[in-house]
């Protein structure tokens, strides 16, 4: 199940695992993806945090973490690859696996629907 | 929308302002000025034009020119040749003019400078990218400090002591605010090098980087590739280098620096009073979205021409703001165009020249020295164009009689370090003739 946030990142759990990266609205307001600070693996992060940069032709960007964890995986082929953000945001362009310190985060987060509309109302 | 839109402030809305700030006078915003600059400099209100420049000349004259004395003293600052043609070229409307390069299609000719300063400054240094300069020597040297905490976060930085003090003062104010330790690393006494048991010594996992100079304060040079070999591979070796001596030394690229720095006023710049002059700042390409700056790119327009643009501007303030990657996004264009314009005019061959022209009427004055009873060298170390030489009585009441002679004398080591007193730091380049050296020696050996 996907979930999302205000600040447009996308996190669906599998397990305890959560994967995060950000939403195809997100990237369609960004422009072209030219680079991603990606985090390391093995940090720890709070829910807020920010994730990573993403750096496109308009703005350099933050990406805060959805969830709180340990940052278990990142995709290294984004360093690369960064356009692959721009092409499958919500599948290939994921940017890390984050293993969960609470469940209970998620409850707070919109799911499509909720987000759909939260993009309408940000205009 | 005020009375008189093209004022500033009127004085009741200085009233407001002041009142929203809690503060009573203007000249309450300025009460952290110590007293003693507060002094009356009677300045009359008005006057006319005539009477501006005359006074204006009288009080220049007051201060000693540069160029009509002989010059012995470097120290960070240094007096080269600089051929006329650079200050005519400069003074051109078209450089003139442009201040930031925002708008590229009306900016070609600054952003084609800019440009190939940076690949003139990549190609000394011996470094992939290399930014459109920094404010100072001093200031990129602290950038250096702060981008390789952004690189590696380690927070701990390692500066030897034989770097210039002024420069070891500003990375210490710019690493306060950023929560970076600085500490310092001894020299070896004997050859005024980086001593590297000490600096072993001090490593610690938390080191981020070590900053040594090439030459160092002392115009002794650093055996970068030693240093390189005594820290730990994550550890960055910054380098604060002279750029006239880069002609003629090996690049701090090819011997495993980082990033490498530097005061850019030997190349082209006059030294004025001490400024100003610009920063010159060269890293890996690896680390540019990391480097302080702006960047000007080579690109090609919808025609297929060649043009430039800044890029990577999305790490600066103006996109980024508080998040931006350092507190510059602007940079020293008009003294950077006076250093390109002097570094195509005397070409590679030519700065190799003015280098080696520098280090041998240097070593030739060391040599003099060498057989002198008063004065004695006193690093064993190589150096490039400075040394320093211990005076058996007081140095500076010896640099008052030189002055006397018109001839600035050795900097005094003395007011930058306790156990230096009567340590002069001699400076000599290809713009000191013959016969003054001569007649400098002929002082040093009459000393009593």
């Amino acid at each position: 199940m996907k979930k999302y946030t205000k600040t447009h990142e996308w996190v669906s759990v599998e397990g305890d695992i959560a994967t995060v990266g950000i939403s195809d609205h997100a990237q369609d307001h960004l422009g072209d993806v030219v680079y991603i600070d990606l985090p390391e693996a093995g940090k720890s992060l709070k829910k807020g945090d920010v994730l990573c940069t993403i750096e496109s032709v308009k703005a350099a960007s933050d990406v805060y973490a959805p969830v709180s964890g340990n940052i278990v995986e990142v995709n290294a082929g984004l360093d690369s690859s960064p356009e692959t953000i721009n092409s499958d945001a919500e599948g290939a362009g994921w940017i890390a696996k984050i293993k969960l310190s609470s469940i209970a985060e998620l409850d707070s987060l919109m799911d499509l629907e909720a987000y759909k509309k939260h993009c309408e109302e940000e205009g | 929308m005020p009375e008189f839109p093209y004022l500033p402030q009127t004085e009741v809305e200085i009233e407001e302002m002041l009142r929203a700030i809690g503060v009573k006078s203007i000249a309450e915003l300025f009460t952290d000025i110590p007293e003693k600059f507060d002094v009356d400099l009677s300045i009359p209100a008005s006057a006319d034009e005539f009477t501006v420049l005359r006074d204006l000349k009288e009080l220049s004259q007051r201060n000693s020119n540069l160029n009509d004395l002989s010059v012995f003293r470097g120290g960070g600052i240094y007096k080269h040749f600089i051929p006329s043609a650079v200050q005519r070229i400069a003074g051109r409307g078209e450089f003139l003019t442009a201040y930031t390069p925002y708008q590229a299609e009306i900016s070609q000719g600054t952003l084609q400078m800019l440009f190939e300063y940076q690949t003139m400054i990549s190609e000394l240094t011996g470094m992939e990218v290399s930014n459109s300069s920094m404010y100072d020597g001093a200031s990129a040297c602290a950038e250096a400090a702060l981008m390789s905490v952004r690189i590696n976060g380690k927070a701990k930085i390692l500066i030897s002591k034989a770097v210039h003090p002024e420069y070891i003062e500003t990375v210490k104010t710019y690493c306060f605010g950023g929560n970076v330790h600085v500490d310092e690393v001894n020299f070896d006494r004997k050859s005024g090098q980086i001593d590297l048991s000490d600096l072993k010594s001090k490593l610690s996992d938390d080191v981020s980087a070590v900053i040594v100079g090439y030459p160092n304060f002392f115009g002794v040079i650093e055996d970068l590739r030693e240093v390189r070999k005594a820290i730990p591979e994550n550890v960055m070796m910054i380098v604060s280098a002279n750029p006239t001596a880069l002609a003629i030394l090996r690049a701090p690229g090819k011997l495993g620096a980082d990033i490498v720095v530097g005061e850019g006023q030997p190349l082209g710049n006059p030294p004025y009073l001490g400024g100003p002059g610009f920063g010159f700042f060269a890293s890996k390409e690896a680390y540019i979205r990391k480097m302080p700056g702006r960047i000007i790119g080579e690109t090609k327009d919808g025609e297929g021409r060649t043009g430039y643009v800044m890029v990577l501007q999305t790490r600066e303030q103006h996109i980024r703001r508080n998040k931006a990657t350092s507190n510059i996004c602007s940079n020293q264009a008009f003294n950077v165009l006076l250093a390109s314009i002097y570094m195509s005019l005397v070409g590679p061959k030519g700065l190799q020249e003015i280098a080696r022209r520098s280090y041998d009427k240097a070593h030739y004055l060391a040599k003099r020295i060498e057989k002198m009873d008063k004065v004695r060298p006193v690093f064993t170390g190589p150096f490039f164009s400075e040394f320093v030489v211990e005076f058996k009585k007081d140095l500076s009441s010896f640099n008052k009689k030189l002055l006397k002679d018109k001839i600035l004398g050795p900097l005094d080591l003395g007011e930058f370090r306790d156990d230096m007193k009567n340590h002069g730091l001699i400076c000599l380049t290809e713009a000191n003739r013959n016969e003054e050296i001569e007649f400098f020696a002929g002082r040093l050996e009459e000393l009593e």
